[in-house]
C-alpha cells in the first residue's frame, strides 16, 4: 500500500450526496480483470455532462476530492478506491461515509477524511473562490488546513500509523499466524465445511 | 451486564485482542464471485501465498452470466468467469459454474445448501453479504484487499461496530411484505442512519417472517449504511435448516441446536441505538429517487424538493426528480413502467416467485416482464411446482439463475430513459443500465405492475 502522511494539493468541491460507488465507477467497468486503468471509469456518467466539476479546467490536477454527506456508499467495489487514485486523488473529504468504502480506501492508501459538514461546505466555497487554494491534509497532526483555517479530524492510531507506514495487512496478520492455528483447533465441531 | 446477539456472535469469533489495535475476527465462511476475486487471487500469486482455508471458501459466477441458454458473449465478461475458473482450480475451491446444478447468486446458494448457519462469521466480495444474518450471524461486505486478506489468513482485523436495534412492533398487515418493511426502515433511517452499526431487526413482525423474508430485510441493512443486519435464530431457522447438504446431522445438530438458542439479545442488554417501527400501520412500499432511502408508500404522490427541511435532502431530491423525470405531485400508482424485473438476491427466492405467481396466475402481463430465480435449485424447485408455467401463460419470460438485472454488468439491462419496477436493491442512477429509472418494490407488487403497466398494489387489481 502506498503510504501516506501528509499531502498539500488542490481540491475538487462535488456538491452532492449519496455519491454511491455505482457512480464513482459503473458497474460495466468492473469486468476487468486487472487493477489498472480505472481512472477512465471514473465517474463515467456523470463526466458526460460537460458542466460536471471534473470536465471544470479550473480544477483540474486536483488531488484532494470535497464532496457532500455519504461518500461510497451502496456497493462494496473496491474499484472506486482505484479509480480514484488512478486518475489522482490521494484524499477524499467528506462528513459521512460508507463503512465499506472507507475500509477499503484504508487498506490502499486513499485518506477518508471526516470533517464536520459546515467544514466541508466551507471548504468547498472557499475551493469554489479560488480553486488554485491548497490544501493540506496532515495525518500525522490530523488536520486539514487551508488559508487561515486549521480543522482537526479523528482516526484511529492503528489506522493512522498503518497508513503512514503503508503497511500490509496480510504481513502484519501473518505474524499471529499461531493464534489463528489455536483458534482453529478450538472451533465448534459442527461448523460446515464446502468440501 | 447482559451482551446483545452481536456482542456474542462477535466475542466467538475474536483470534486475537490487543490495546490499541482492531481485533483479528476469525471467518467461518468466505463466498467468492467472479468480479471482486481476479486481483485477490493476482495478490496472493504474486506473494506466493496459498488459499489458507480452501475448505471455508465457496465460488460461484453470478454477476456477468447472461440469463437465457449460451455461452457469454461478451469477450470482457467471458474472461472474467473464464479467470475465476482458472482460480479456483489453482487454488482448490469449490466453484459452481455456469449450466452447474448448484450455480446461483451467491447469497442465494450459501442458505440454500446449508452453508449459513446461526453464530457464524461470514464475509464476501459483495455488500449484500448481509442477507446471511438472517440466520443470526454476522455478515458483511468486504472490499479485494479484504478478500485477499481472508483468502491468506482466514481472519480479518476489524473493529466491532456499534449495535443497534430496529424493534418492530405489532404484525404486518395482509398484503405487506418483508420488502415493504425494510423500504419502509430505510426510508425512516435514511442511508446513512446505520453506518458503522449491525443492526438487530427484533420484535414480533420479524419474528413471524419466513426465512426467506428475513434474508430480504437482511439483506437491504447495507442500504441503511449498516455494516451488517441479523436476527435471532429460532425454531423458523432450525425448520429451515434441517437436511440442508452441509447442516449438521444427529448429535451435531442437537450440539448445533442448544448452542445456537443461546444467541439471543440478553434482556438487560443495550444497544447503542434503538429505532422503533410500528408494523400495524404499513403499506406497500415504493421508492420514487435514486437513492433507497428515497421511498413512500405507494399511496403518496412524488414528493416535492421543497417539503424537506434539510437543505442536502432537498437538492437531492431535486436531482433525483431530474434523473427519474418525475413531478411532484404525481401519484405515485400512475408511473407507468417498461420494464419488470423479479430476482435479485434480495428476491430471487422460491418464496418470491409463488408471490408473484400467485397474482399473475390467469392474467397477462402488459409490459417486458422478467422472471430470474436466484439460483439453479431455486429453478428447478419452481418448475416442479408449475410456476414458470403460470408465468409464461402470462407472457413473462422465464430465465435462467443469475444477478440479471440487478446491477448492468450482463445482457440484462434497461435502455437509456426506460423504467422499471424491480424487486432488487438499488435504484442508483444507472444502476440497471446507463439513464434507466428504477423503482425498488416487492415481488407481489412488481407482478401486479407487470399487469396493469403502472405501479400497482395488488389489492388494486
Amino acid at each position: 500500500m502506498e503510504a501516506f502522511t501528509t499531502h498539500t494539493g488542490t481540491a475538487v468541491p462535488l456538491r452532492r450526496s449519496n455519491v454511491d460507488t455505482d457512480q464513482i465507477i459503473p458497474a460495466v467497468w468492473l469486468k476487468q480483470v486487472s487493477r489498472t486503468g480505472f481512472e477512465k471509469g471514473l465517474f463515467a456518467a456523470w463526466r458526460e455532462d460537460p458542466t460536471f466539476v471534473l470536465n471544470d479546467p479550473a480544477y483540474e490536477g486536483g488531488s484532494i476530492l470535497v464532496s457532500g454527506p455519504d461518500f461510497g456508499t451502496g456497493s462494496s467495489r473496491e474499484h472506486a478506491v482505484w479509480a480514484l487514485q488512478q486518475y489522482g486523488f490521494r484524499a477524499v473529504i467528506a462528513a459521512r461515509f460508507g463503512d465499506i468504502f472507507r475500509n477499503n480506501s484504508t487498506k490502499m492508501g486513499l485518506l477518508p477524511v471526516v470533517l464536520p459538514g459546515d467544514k466541508v461546505e466551507a471548504l468547498q466555497a472557499a475551493v469554489e473562490a479560488d480553486p488554485k487554494l491548497e490544501i493540506t491534509v496532515d495525518l500525522g497532526e490530523r488536520q486539514v488546513r487551508w488559508a487561515d483555517e486549521v480543522v482537526a479530524f479523528e482516526i484511529d492510531d492503528y489506522t493512522r500509523w498503518r497508513l503512514m507506514e503503508g503497511l500490509d495487512d496480510i504481513g502484519l496478520t501473518l505474524r499471529h499466524a499461531e493464534d489463528i492455528a489455536t483458534y482453529e483447533n478450538g472451533r465448534q465441531p459442527w461448523l460446515p465445511t464446502t468440501v | 451486564m447482559g451482551r446483545t446477539l452481536a456482542e456474542k456472535v462477535w466475542e466467538q469469533h475474536v483470534v486475537r485482542r490487543a490495546e490499541g489495535e482492531p481485533d483479528l475476527l476469525y471467518i467461518d465462511l468466505h463466498l467468492i464471485h467472479e468480479v471482486t476475486s481476479p486481483q485477490a487471487f493476482d495478490g496472493l500469486r504474486l506473494a506466493g501465498r496459498k488459499v489458507r482455508r480452501p475448505d471455508l471458501t465457496i465460488a460461484t459466477e453470478d454477476h456477468n452470466v447472461p440469463t437465457v441458454l449460451g455461452p457469454i458473449s461478451d469477450p470482457v465478461s467471458k474472461t472474467q468467469v473464464e479467470t475465476l475458473r482458472k482460480n479456483a482450480a489453482e487454488f482448490g475451491v469449490r466453484l459452481h459454474p455456469m449450466g452447474d446444478a448448484g450455480q446461483g447468486v451467491v447469497h442465494i446458494i450459501g442458505p440454500q445448501f446449508g452453508l449459513t448457519q446461526p453464530g457464524m462469521t461470514i464475509v464476501c466480495g459483495d455488500s449484500h453479504t448481509s442477507t446471511h444474518g438472517a440466520f443470526g450471524g454476522i455478515a458483511f461486505g468486504i472490499g479485494t484487499s479484504e478478500v485477499e486478506h481472508v483468502l491468506a489468513t482466514q481472519t480479518l482485523p476489524a473493529y466491532r461496530p456499534k449495535t443497534m436495534a430496529v424493534e418492530v412492533n405489532g404484525e404486518l398487515p395482509a398484503g405487506v411484505t418483508a420488502k415493504d418493511l425494510i423500504l419502509a426502515i430505510i426510508a425512516k433511517i435514511g442511508t446513512g442512519g446505520g453506518q458503522g452499526h449491525i443492526i438487530e431487526y427484533r420484535g414480533e413482525a420479524v419474528r413471524k417472517l419466513s426465512m426467506e423474508g428475513r434474508m430480504t430485510v437482511c439483506n437491504m441493512s447495507i442500504e441503511a449504511g449498516a455494516r451488517a443486519g441479523m436476527i435471532a435464530p429460532d425454531e423458523t431457522t432450525f425448520a429451515y435448516l434441517k437436511g440442508r447438504p452441509h447442516a449438521p446431522e444427529g448429535e451435531a445438530w442437537d450440539q448445533a441446536v442448544a448452542y445456537w438458542k443461546s444467541l439471543r439479545t440478553d434482556d438487560d442488554a443495550v444497544f447503542d441505538q434503538v429505532v422503533e417501527i410500528d408494523a400495524t400501520t404499513l403499506t406497500p412500499y415504493v421508492t420514487w429517487g435514486t437513492n433507497p432511502g428515497q421511498g413512500l408508500p405507494l399511496g403518496e404522490t412524488v414528493p416535492s424538493p421543497e417539503s424537506f427541511a434539510d437543505p442536502v435532502a432537498r437538492a437531492a431530491a431535486e436531482r433525483a426528480l431530474e434523473y427519474m423525470g418525475l413531478s411532484a405531485g404525481t401519484p405515485l400508482r400512475e408511473i407507468e413502467v417498461d420494464t419488470v424485473f423479479v430476482g435479485s438476491c434480495t428476491n430471487g427466492r422460491i418464496e418470491d416467485l409463488r408471490s408473484a405467481a400467485e397474482i399473475l396466475k390467469g392474467r397477462q402481463v402488459k409490459t417486458r416482464t422478467l422472471i430470474v430465480p436466484g439460483s439453479m435449485m431455486v429453478k428447478l424447485q419452481a418448475e416442479q411446482e408449475g410456476l414458470h408455467e403460470v408465468f409464461k401463460a402470462a407472457g413473462a419470460e422465464w430465465r435462467e439463475a443469475g444477478c440479471s438485472m440487478c446491477l448492468g454488468m450482463n445482457p440484462d439491462t434497461l435502455q437509456p430513459g426506460e423504467r422499471s419496477a424491480s424487486t432488487s436493491n438499488r435504484n442508483f442512477e444507472g444502476r440497471q443500465g446507463k439513464g434507466g429509472r428504477t423503482h425498488l418494490v416487492s415481488p407481489q407488487v412488481a407482478a401486479a405492475t407487470a399487469v396493469t403497466g403502472r405501479l400497482t398494489a395488488p389489492a388494486d387489481l
